[in-house]
């Protein structure tokens, strides 16, 4: 790892004001990705800003419309709420599904949201449940923020405040987790909303995206049988040493009914 | 370099370093407390686990100043004078490790699990484990050990 300079600010204008002021600073959360990446020297921040105390960018509230969810709150709290639980467990389950305990207590919501790992879970509920990515400027809706491998539409210094969920009728997450890490080889986040039914894929293509064709078939019968034979585009799959993109397709297609059958459940 | 403070295993520690320092290095070569291990310092392997303010966490990805002020226990913090905790008797009683490198991991994982989920089940000790890599002893044991130290738990 280089060296660098360590902050600890305690609200989100001392955070803004170090964003602005040094020379190439990187925001940490639970540092699961960051700290990785800085160890084999493939990032070389000048500057962290660990978000840690920063006062109002953590924790879970839910009302009568959404679960909203602070930046730093960190998997394990989001898997053991028993508010998110309640309200959508599709989501407390994803949550609980991420890495291995040891990597829950730390990696958060932000942090994930951020990086959008193209096999990441968490940018499957947002897309699903067509959530909110509300940061200290403005609200992006999550059909908007997702913009590939990596890619997000956030600005340079940015930072996520929190995530609003707004509550679906009905949701359920699968996934096929690649056995040596737990992301997502394919994962599928199928949810009943006011607006309609959404499909969101993750770990299949070069970043999360919705299956429009099996959101159509769904709204007009909502059970596994309407989406046989819906497949993902083979050319647009990822090939890796993990997975072929013929078997990703596949899965897509699998994982896809079995998260139907588990909102119908 | 700077001064990082912070409590392991109930005593006040402090050390001038980098701000680029493990929790791992600092606790291995700052205070000598080397029964944390490193397996493979990209979060993979669990050899590594402490808690940190009560909970399990990988300390090859955490900095020594991410953890400045917490409450920090290792594996040396556990025992009781001479008297082992639970979990290591129950790893002692029911031959839960060969080798022993993974061991200081698993059994901080493990008594964060039963914090967590007092009775598990087998499944879910093995679910709990996924942070946690053996090379000796095909996990069966180990199984076995933290579903014994549940029940005297
Ligand atoms: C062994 C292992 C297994 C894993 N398995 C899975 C898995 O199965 N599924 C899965 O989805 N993930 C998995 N992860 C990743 C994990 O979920 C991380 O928590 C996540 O990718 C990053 O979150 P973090 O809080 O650690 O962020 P960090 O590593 O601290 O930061 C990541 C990036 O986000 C930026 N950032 C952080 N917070 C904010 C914010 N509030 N606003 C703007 N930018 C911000 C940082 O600057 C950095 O660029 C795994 C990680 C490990 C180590
Ligand atoms: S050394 Fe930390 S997880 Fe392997
Ligand atoms: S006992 Fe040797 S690695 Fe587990």
């Amino acid at each position: 790892m280089y060296q660098f300079e360590y902050h600890r600010p305690k609200t989100l204008d001392e955070v803004t004001a170090l964003l602005a002021r040094l020379e190439s600073p990187k925001i940490l959360a639970g540092g699961m990705t960051l700290l990785a990446t800085m160890k084999q020297r493939l990032a070389a921040p000048s500057d962290l800003i660990d978000l840690q105390d920063v006062t109002g960018i953590a924790g879970i509230s839910v009302d009568a419309k959404n679960v909203t969810i602070g930046a730093m709150t960190c998997h394990h709290d989001v898997a053991s709420s028993k508010d998110v639980a309640k309200a959508i467990p599709a989501l407390a389950y994803l949550a609980g599904r991420i890495g291995d305990p040891l990597v829950r207590h730390r990696g958060t919501i932000g942090g994930s949201i951020a990086n959008n790992d193209p096999s990441a879970d968490y940018p499957a509920a947002c897309l699903g449940l067509g959530a909110t990515i509300v940061t200290n400027s403005r609200e992006i809706p999550a059909d908007d923020y997702f913009r590939g491998m990596f890619e997000t539409a956030l600005k340079e210094n940015e930072i996520i405040v929190k995530i609003v969920f707004p509550i679906p009728q009905g949701a359920a997450y699968q996934k096929f987790p690649n056995p040596a890490s737990r992301y997502a080889m394919v994962g599928v986040f199928v949810a009943k909303t006011a607006a309609g039914v959404r499909v969101a894929v993750t770990g299949a293509g070069p970043g999360v995206f919705r299956m429009t064709a099996m959101e159509t078939a769904l709204a007009k019968n909502f059970s596994a049988a309407a989406i046989d034979g819906i497949t993902a585009p083979v050319e647009e799959m990822l090939q890796d040493m993990h997975a072929s993109s013929e078997y990703r397709a596949a899965l897509t297609s699998v994982m896809a009914k079995r998260a139907v059958a588990g909102v119908s459940a | 370099m700077t001064v990082v403070a912070m409590q392991v295993n109930g005593k006040q520690v402090s050390a001038d370093v980098e701000p680029r320092t493990l929790l791992v290095h600092y606790l291995r070569e700052n205070l000598q407390l080397t029964g944390t291990h490193v397996g493979c310092d990209t979060s993979q392997c669990g050899a590594c686990v402490v808690h940190v303010d009560g909970k399990a966490v990988k300390s090859c990805t955490v900095l020594a100043m991410q953890a400045a002020g917490a409450l920090v226990r290792t594996i040396e913090g556990l025992a009781d004078g001479d008297k082992l905790h639970p979990v290591q008797e129950a790893f002692k009683e029911h031959h839960g490790l060969q080798c022993g490198f993974c061991t200081p991991g698993m059994i901080m994982t493990a008594v964060d699990m039963l914090r967590r989920i007092p009775k598990p089940d087998e499944t879910t000790i093995r679910h709990e484990l996924e942070g946690n890599f053996c090379r000796c002893t095909g996990y069966h044991n180990i199984v076995k050990a933290i579903k014994a130290a549940s029940e005297v738990l």
